[in-house]
Formats: C-alpha cells, sequence, structure tokens
C-alpha cells in the first residue's frame, strides 16, 4: 500500500502546484514586468525542452537534427501543429529506415 | 466560437499529443515495473500525475524508499514549471467564466495541453482544453498500464520515430511567433544555444534537466521583460 501513499503525494503536490495560480490569481495582474515575463515564459520553455532533447530522443542524432530542422521549415510556412508533427516522425522513421 | 467547434479542434490538436504520450509514458511504464509497480498502480500514477518528468523522478524515489516529504519536495521541484504555466494561464481566463473550469482545467497542465492552449487567441477555452485532455490522458495512462505489462512491444523504430512528435509540437507552438517578433525570434535561439550550454557544462550538466528548464526559462524570461517589456495593447 506504500506505492499508493507515494501516488497520493505525488499527486497532491502536482495537482496543487497546477491549480493554485489559476484559482487565486483571479485578477489582472498590473505589473508590465510581470506580464511580459508570463507571456515569454511559454516560448522560452517550450525552446529549452526541445533543444538538445530532441536530439537524444531518437536512435541518432542524426535524425533528430534533421526533424528539428523539418520541424521549424514546416511551422515557419505555416504548418499547424498535427502536420508539423507528422512530418517530424516521418523523417526520423525514413531515415533510420535507411539508415537500418 | 461554439464550445462543440472548440471542443473538436481542441480533440484534433491533441491527437498528435495523445500518439506521442502513448510512445513517451511506454517507457515511463518500463521503468514503473522495475521499481515494481503493478500496471494498476501505473496505470493510476499517470492518471492522477499526467507529468513526464515529475513522475520519472517519483519512481526515482520509490526505488529509494524515499519518505513522503521528499516526495512531496521532488515533485515541486520537478513541477514548478507548471507553477509558472498556471500563472500565465490565470492571466488570459475569462473573469465571468465559472470556477470550476478553473478547477478542471488545473488537472491537466502540461507542457503540451498549455503549448496548444495558450497559442490559441483570446481567452482561453475551456472546450478546447477539455477537447484536447480527452485523447491525451488515455494516451498516457494506457501508455504507462501497457509499458508496465509487456515491456517494449513497439519496434524500436517506431518508438523513435513517435517520440519526436512531442517536440514537432513544441515547434509548431514557438516558430509562427517567433516568425512575428523578432523579440521571440532571439529568445529561441538563446534558448537553444544556452540550453545545450547547460547540458555539456560540468557545473550544470549534473542539474536534473527539470531544474535546468525552470533556471533557464526564468533567467530568459525575466531578461527579456526587462529589456523589452511588452506594450500593453499586446494582451487579449
Amino acid at each position: 500500500m506504500r506505492i499508493y501513499g507515494y501516488i497520493l503525494v505525488m499527486a497532491g503536490v502536482s495537482y496543487l502546484i497546477r491549480a493554485l495560480p489559476v484559482t487565486v490569481l483571479r485578477k489582472p495582474i498590473q505589473s508590465r514586468f510581470i506580464r511580459s515575463f508570463l507571456y515569454y515564459v511559454p516560448y522560452v520553455t517550450l525552446a529549452v525542452m526541445t533543444f538538445p532533447a530532441i536530439l537524444h530522443a531518437t536512435q541518432s542524432p542524426l535524425s533528430g537534427a534533421a526533424a528539428l530542422v523539418v520541424g521549424v521549415v514546416a511551422a515557419w510556412l505555416g504548418a499547424d501543429l498535427f502536420k508539423t508533427a507528422v512530418g517530424c516522425c516521418a523523417v526520423v522513421f525514413l531515415l533510420e529506415f535507411f539508415m537500418g | 466560437m461554439d464550445r462543440k467547434k472548440q471542443y473538436l479542434e481542441g480533440v484534433r490538436d491533441g491527437i498528435p499529443i495523445g500518439l506521442g504520450y502513448f510512445a513517451v509514458s511506454f517507457s515511463l511504464g518500463i521503468l514503473a515495473k522495475n521499481v515494481g509497480l503493478t500496471p494498476l498502480q501505473a496505470a493510476v500514477m499517470s492518471l492522477l500525475n499526467n507529468a513526464s518528468a515529475g513522475e520519472y523522478m517519483g519512481l526515482t524515489v520509490m526505488a529509494a524508499g524515499g519518505t513522503y516529504g521528499g516526495m512531496a519536495l521532488a515533485m515541486l521541484i520537478t513541477n514548478a514549471r507548471y507553477l509558472l504555466m498556471s500563472c500565465a494561464m490565470s492571466q488570459r481566463m475569462d473573469p465571468d467564466m465559472p470556477f470550476y473550469h478553473r478547477l478542471l482545467m488545473a488537472f491537466d497542465i502540461t507542457d503540451e495541453l498549455f503549448g496548444i492552449t495558450i497559442a490559441r487567441p483570446g481567452y482561453l477555452s475551456p472546450w478546447y482544453m477539455y477537447g484536447g485532455m480527452t485523447p491525451a490522458i488515455p494516451g498516457w495512462m494506457i501508455g504507462t498500464a501497457l509499458g508496465t505489462l509487456a515491456g517494449s512491444v513497439l519496434p524500436l523504430r517506431v518508438v523513435s520515430a513517435f517520440s519526436v512528435a512531442l517536440y514537432g509540437m513544441f515547434i509548431a507552438i514557438f516558430i509562427p511567433p517567433a516568425r512575428e517578433d523578432r523579440v521571440i525570434a532571439a529568445l529561441v535561439a538563446l534558448a537553444f544555444v544556452s540550453s545545450w550550454g547547460l547540458s555539456v557544462l560540468p557545473l550544470t550538466a549534473a542539474l536534473s534537466e527539470g531544474t535546468r528548464t525552470i533556471l533557464l526559462t526564468v533567467v530568459l524570461s525575466a531578461g527579456a521583460a526587462a529589456l523589452f517589456p511588452r506594450k500593453e495593447d499586446a494582451e487579449p
């Protein structure tokens, strides 16, 4: 049963972290600095998590790098989430297929 | 836009997330099995947590036989970025939206669902987010359970291809605004370089990936906010 105890602690802390700000911050934040900070946060977080992690996600760093390039070009040209993701997967699958 | 349309668009954008989750949580399930969790326990853990780095960390604490307090602290650190994401979401919610939506939306603030939800213009739609959660939650939960049950049934090549789906989605979120806004473009480039730098420098490479992400997010976003504060009319 100790495992379920661990799971409940994990779930409780994770939920509080997620729920406190959206429930406590009910009014717009006035500070221009904080508003700007929060505006930049998602893009920076996602960029940090993408690189260099994408190079290690695949069997070969080369196919990870190719997926990065394909993803950036596709998104730049206006592909949506789904198309960009499929493009990245396809290039990895094809490259690793031919590399064996 | 009406609820049904928002919901269906959420489902559409949530499908690649669910597929990516399935592939990633599979490896989480294999780890859970090694720590001694049953498939049911692994499924419950994933259903209630929805956090890749957080669950990896949690399993590590379990394997080491840590205390509940240690577990709580580990969760606080690995999941701290959700606190920032939740703050950002709070600023984009309609003040007239019923309160229970806040409680429900908070349940599944993940990197990916936060990303697609915040990328939409105007007030956040709870229905769009619920749409995203519909394929994402089962994908994550079932993937973990199957990983625990069967080990690696999927060929390695397929897992490898699946696993970039998540990054593809990240890219599709930060590239369009980077194209419009030079500050964001420079931030993305700086984030890539510094993230790579911290992962190879001896002092910082020892930090967990989650800690490095928090550190860089706070430093770079604060720097950008100080040097390039947003014009107020840029808000929705």
